[in-house]
């Protein structure tokens, strides 16, 4: 039960949150607050009290949950939770808490429809983290799209409408293709089991044949590979990244992105075990490309926001070399990457949001030497720079350290270059130290001293120092203890491992 | 009495339906456009008659009726459209309506 | 005692999380007390364990202080190993480390950065203990890295200079190039032996593999790229000279004494994988060799007293490297130890010349320091002569080792012996040229001071207070007698030593002692003489205006050309690829697929003209076209 009422709490507090607008303009952020306090809270005591569902199959599932919904096409609402999803439930939750922070000084314009949609993109991540049902899972994969579409258009930058549309049309068309797979999928067990199903532990009978499977496998792929973002899909990303409010960017690159890779994990790979081995080479060296190319790309951007994308890029190719190395050291990184990924993208578009509210500007040649006038924000920039780059003792080195030597057991060559991306990293990363943080100080209202009437900038306001305070924990914890993590994972993955075979040669 | 051969009551429809058609792509006063489409229709309508005298069968007959049903309500809404056009154009040229390109 | 080495790097790190989260609100006196005292306990505690665990004649002790990670059967721990190699590590980073936050201490005492200087540093201290404490590589990693990180931050510490950023990211990068190579011989050892812990890699590995086996070669090799990334040796040596803008006691404890040895340190803690790939230790001998000639005639060259010191320490490192490879691992160790004390001797008393003459660094533009500056005079000449191997030094005896050793090697023991005795000719050169040109002769401060508007004229600070001349005496010390201290390190490298009593004739050791001599006196002859002052002015120029002097000194005082090498080859291109496609092709493409869509609308709209007749005509053409294909079809 506690996994629909995870769920309604975000409907319900969205909806509440727009309603609240008419009272009061400061009242949707409250409730979208106290929304995701209770959310946190409930995820918690899952987190507390995680002992197994004796009776799940495989014995990791914490829940799992099943009621009829539309039984003509036998299509239930069937949720599970296992340490996978319970970890990717507390990152939405935390980030949707931080999100809620990034909002709300920044949000001032018709704030209860921007709270609604945060809420109802929520709600829609946490139905895809917990649907064990291919028809529910599509169905909040879909709703938690539209309100970011929103978010993105209504709230966005400049050049707002272009990004939402192009992330819409990526995402619409990638998810066509996903459910495209998904129904050949029912169909196939309609033909071999006399009814259709969307049963995710039913569809795993399902047995395709060889060029059918790898198909509709690729279909899966798209679907999910388009969300991480992979290579040659990457090309929304940046947009929609740059263009959306400061929220919107936490949520997508913090959350969003990682639904692709849960996918991954979850479905591509365990539903199409030997469709997935013979496509690991062809991944794994899509992961390489997109590691070394998005981070050529992000060094050579001017724009803050454009470059800590591209960087996002790059480090979700190391979850999917993670996840197509599929070995336990591989996967586990790739679970490490994520969490840690969602901590330091976020913090670091939050810094890039804070810079343009403070100087009404993106571009990092028209601001430098911040050091000598924002020291907490410049600290803090470094802490997630480093983090970033890969710095061991912070969570994003365990991961990718994780990672490649996961990789490195299936694939040696596409790992050497993988490996190259560190240095790349640490060459990008610290270049934005330098450019916006070190030299001499100026800003873009000219000089090097600021015009009389406009005050100096302000150092971080006590919600944002909340916000990055917490991130910096969380990431120190996963860097110098990542056990809380990984053994909470641990039992899923090694069930995957066992049932789908590792990919190893 | 000898019957009129059906191909014959055909061929008239098709040069009636053709010359209302010719009527309706070339004419540009809307009224002559409506009456081509009257014409039109009556051709269809005597290819149901056609039709029904030829298979001794009685909905080619219905057919008609409706037809001409259809042609009286048509001509009624087209009429009054035709009106409304006139008053607000001052024009009953068809070619200058081409507000609805792309 | 033994179970508290946890402690060692806590104390430090807890120093930098006081001084961090402070913010540097706290006095001066405070924050010093915190970043001094903090190292001030590591040092204690090392000694006392030190004292313990070599009183105890244990071998080796281990200390799990909690596991990292476990996943699979990869578990590395946060766990300690102790032995007598990490001992005289230990003793090094803190001892020398304290004396250099002592004199930091002074050094800084103006800069509005005290306290942020003071974290950082601790936070290196913390690290470099972390490096050479890890029972595995992947701890062994985490301090690497931290090290690296910490280095980045002081080189750049006065940040407001872009060009002291471009060193810190140029220190960082190269050295993370390295890095990267020694992270992919982590992954092949792992994937190989299915460890990562040092002790059972050294264990399994002779196990499993054969004498000049590839997976050795290789491993041997990704490790060894990693050391000559921290350690400043070819091709990798670049960033160390730039690395020189940072404060001067950051040059002296990180780029001389403690961080520029740890590729010494990691390929003595994995010897045994050394010895089973031959060619790879053939390999670090050269490298070593090469490095140390080439750093020693760029050294002759320099006019910045930092980037002289920089060369030196990279041309020592490299008979470091000559000893490691030649298997003369405890030499090697000793002379890490006795180059730390004379290392951070000179950067120390070099500080005092620099911070006396108001960050002036060109040494041609000082000079008869010897008076006013009798401290620092004192300690560099002590620096200088046991950077120069003079009799009854301390770099005397390490270097001898060395040189002995190389000379045993079986196959090319002469040419590195020869090559290591040139090196010393060369050090001995170019130092006692830094001491004749800073501290003797004419006093060129003055005169160069008065064309510098922001220079008050004439004006020679006086050597500050006890906290920065209490190091220098005791590094002074230490650099005279520490050639007798004996590294206990035999334990640690017992079976791998084969200490055949080789007995060198007489003559080897008659040059050994005499050609750093000769060296001195060439020196003096060029730089120093009163006497010949005019001969040696004359000589100089004629060398240097000779044809293949001028080439040589243009190219020797770019460092052979390979920093414009390297912009050439790596960075140019990158630069380049980076602007050429700085709106990714790959956008490009889904920009012109839109493009098409557009196109293809905009062809269709064209039908839509409005006109009744067109769409009657069309309906008509589509039915004929219909009825045409049904009859015909």
């Amino acid at each position: 039960m506690i996994v629909i009422w995870l769920i309604l709490i975000l409907f319900v507090g969205g909806a509440l949150a727009w309603a609240s607008e008419a009272l009061d303009s400061r009242l949707p952020r409250v409730t979208a607050l106290i929304a995701m306090v209770f959310s946190l809270i409930l995820v918690v005591m899952l987190c507390l009290d995680n002992s197994p569902d004796p009776l799940s199959p495989g014995g990791q599932w914490l829940i799992l949950e099943k009621w009829s919904w539309i039984a003509r096409f036998d299509i239930f609402m069937q949720v599970g939770v296992d340490g996978l999803s319970l970890l990717m439930l507390a990152l939405t939750v935390f980030l949707g808490l931080i999100a809620t922070g990034a909002a709300w000084h920044e949000i001032t314009e018709r704030p209860g429809f921007f709270y609604f949609n945060l809420l109802w993109t929520l709600a829609g991540v946490v139905g895809v983290f917990t649907a064990l049902d291919l028809f529910l899972f599509f169905f909040f994969w879909e709703v938690m799209l539209i309100p970011m579409y929103l978010i993105i258009a209504i709230w966005g930058h400049e050049n707002r409408a272009y990004a939402a549309m192009k992330f819409f049309i990526f995402t619409q068309v990638s998810g066509l293709i996903l459910l495209v797979a998904i129904l050949c999928l029912a169909y196939f067990h309609f033909v071999q089991f006399g009814r259709f199903s969307f049963d995710y532990f039913e569809l795993q009978n399902v047995v395709l044949e060889g060029r059918f499977q790898m198909l509709v496998m690729l279909g899966f792929f798209i679907g999910f590979a388009t969300k991480l973002p992979a290579f040659p899909l990457h090309s929304w990303l940046p947009d929609a990244h740059s263009q959306a409010p400061t929220a919107g960017s936490v949520l997508l690159a913090g959350v969003l992105l990682k639904t692709g890779a849960y996918g991954l994990i979850r479905f591509a790979v365990p539903l199409f075990p030997e469709a997935a081995a013979d496509f690991a080479p062809v991944a794994m060296t899509i992961a390489v490309i997109g590691i070394l190319y998005c981070a050529k790309l992000a060094f050579a951007q001017t724009d803050i926001k454009r470059l800590i994308a591209y960087t996002s890029v790059s480090h979700m190719g190391f979850v999917l070399l993670g996840v197509y190395a599929w070995n336990i050291y591989g996967l586990q990184g790739a679970l490490m990457t994520m969490l840690a990924h969602g901590l330091t993208s976020s913090a670091l578009f939050m810094l890039a949001g804070g810079l343009q509210h403070r100087f009404h500007t993106r571009d990092m040649g028209r601001m430098g030497g911040l050091w000598a006038k924002l020291p907490l924000m410049s600290a803090m920039a470094l802490f997630f720079s480093i983090a970033s780059l890969g710095m061991p003792g912070l969570g994003n080195f365990i991961g990718e350290f994780l990672s490649l030597l996961g990789a490195f057991q299936v694939n040696q060559v596409a790992t050497i270059f993988a490996a190259l991306g560190l240095i790349f990293a640490s060459v990008y990363s610290l270049w934005v130290i330098q450019r916006v943080f070190h030299g001499p100080y100026h800003t873009p209202h000219g000089g090097s001293e600021p015009a009389r009437d406009l005050q100096e900038p302000a150092d971080l306001s006590r919600v944002e120092l909340l916000c990055y305070g917490a991130m910096a924990i969380g990431l120190v914890w996963m860097g110098m203890y990542p056990q809380t993590f990984l053994a909470m994972a641990e039992p899923t993955m090694t069930f995957l491992l066992e049932s789908f075979g590792e990919v190893l040669p | 009495m000898p019957s009129i051969p059906y191909e014959h009551g055909l061929i008239l429809a098709a040069i009636l339906f053709v010359c209302g058609l010719i009527g309706v792509l070339t004419r540009r006063n809307i009224v002559f456009v409506l009456m081509s489409l009257e014409i039109m229709l009556n051709a269809c309508g005597l290819a149901f008659v056609v039709g029904s005298a030829r298979w001794g069968h009685a909905d080619g007959q219905i057919m008609f009726l409706m037809i001409l049903t259809l042609a009286a309500a048509e001509v009624a809404v087209g009429l009054g459209l035709i009106i409304q056009m006139y008053r607000r154009f001052h024009t009953v040229d068809i070619s200058v309506l081409s507000e609805m390109k792309g | 005692m033994l179970e508290w080495i946890g402690l060692l790097p806590a104390f430090p790190l807890a120093g930098f999380l006081a001084l961090v989260l402070t913010r540097g609100s706290l006095p001066r006196r405070i924050a010093g007390l915190i970043g001094v005292g903090s190292i001030g306990l590591s040092f204690l505690l090392a000694a006392l364990v030190s004292i313990e665990f070599l009183g105890s004649g244990l071998e080796s002790h281990t200390q799990l202080l909690w596991t990292w990670m476990s996943v699979g059967t990869f578990t590395p721990g946060f766990s300690f190993y102790l032995d007598g190699l990490t001992v005289v590590m230990l003793l090094i980073i803190s001892g020398v480390g304290f004396l250099i936050h002592l004199y930091s201490t002074g050094f800084m005492a103006d800069d509005p950065g005290f306290a942020r200087f003071f974290a950082y540093m601790n936070l290196f201290v913390a690290s470099m203990l972390v490096l050479v404490l890890a029972d595995n590589l992947v701890l062994l990693y985490l301090g690497w890295e931290g090290v690296g990180l910490c280095s980045y931050l002081l080189i750049g510490f006065w940040y407001d200079n872009p060009a002291n950023g471009y060193a810190a990211r140029k220190a960082f990068v190269v050295t993370r190039v390295g890095d990267t190579s020694m992270a992919i011989g982590l992954f092949l050892l792992f994937q190989q032996l299915g460890t990562l812990n040092i002790q059972e890699i050294l264990t399994l590995a002779p196990q499993q593999w054969s004498e000049g086996q590839g997976m050795a070669v290789a491993a041997a090799a990704l490790l060894l790229g990693g050391a000559v990334g921290k350690s400043a040796q070819l091709p990798l040596q670049t960033w160390l000279p730039d690395a020189m803008a940072g404060p001067t006691p950051i040059s002296a404890l990180i780029h001389a004494a403690t961080m520029v040895t740890a590729g010494v340190y990691l390929i003595a803690r994995t010897h045994i994988l050394f010895e089973l790939a031959p060619s790879v230790q053939l390999l670090v001998a050269f490298v070593g060799l090469a490095t140390l000639l080439m750093a020693g005639f760029t050294a002759l060259t320099q006019r910045d007293i930092k980037r002289i010191l920089a060369y030196s320490t990279i041309s020592q490192i490299g008979y470091m490297f000559l000893a490691l490879g030649v298997g003369a691992w405890s030499a090697a160790i000793f002379h890490l130890m006795t180059h730390a004390f004379f290392k951070a001797l000179l950067f120390l008393a070099a500080g005092t010349v620099i911070l006396s003459l108001h960050h002036e660094h060109d040494i041609f533009r000082m000079g008869d320091m010897r008076r006013k500056l009798p401290v620092a005079f004192w300690s560099f000449v002590i620096g200088s002569a046991a950077l120069t191997a003079l009799p009854f030094t301390s770099g005397f005896y390490s270097k001898d080792e060395i040189l002995l050793a190389a000379l045993a090697h079986p196959q090319y023991g002469m040419l590195l012996w020869l090559g290591g005795v040139l090196g010393a000719f060369m050090t001995a050169l170019y130092s006692f040229r830094l001491v004749f040109v800073v501290f003797f002769g004419r006093d060129n401060h003055q005169e160069h001071a008065s064309h510098d508007a922001h220079h008050v004229p004439g004006a020679v600070h006086e050597e500050t207070g006890i906290a920065m001349a209490l190091p220098l005496l005791i590094l002074g010390v230490l650099s005279l007698f520490g050639g007798l201290i004996h590294v206990p390190v035999d334990a640690v490298f017992a079976h791998a030593e084969a200490h055949e009593e080789t007995h060198p004739s007489q003559l080897i050791h008659t040059v050994m002692i005499l050609v750093p001599i000769f060296g001195v006196m060439i020196s003096y002859l060029l730089y120093g003489s009163r006497p010949y002052e005019k001969a040696g002015q004359h000589l100089r120029t004629q060398i240097l205006n000779s044809p293949l002097g001028r080439f040589l000194n243009r190219f020797w005082f770019s460092g052979w050309g390979m920093d414009a090498l390297y912009n050439f080859v790596f960075v140019k291109p990158f630069l380049a690829l980076a602007q050429f496609n700085r709106r990714d092709v790959i956008d490009q493409f889904y920009t012109a697929l839109a493009e098409l869509a557009r196109i293809s609308n905009r062809a269709l709209v064209l039908t839509q003209t409005g006109y009744l007749r067109w769409y009657a005509i069309s309906l008509v053409g589509g039915l004929v076209l219909v009825i045409g294909i049904g009859v015909w079809a």
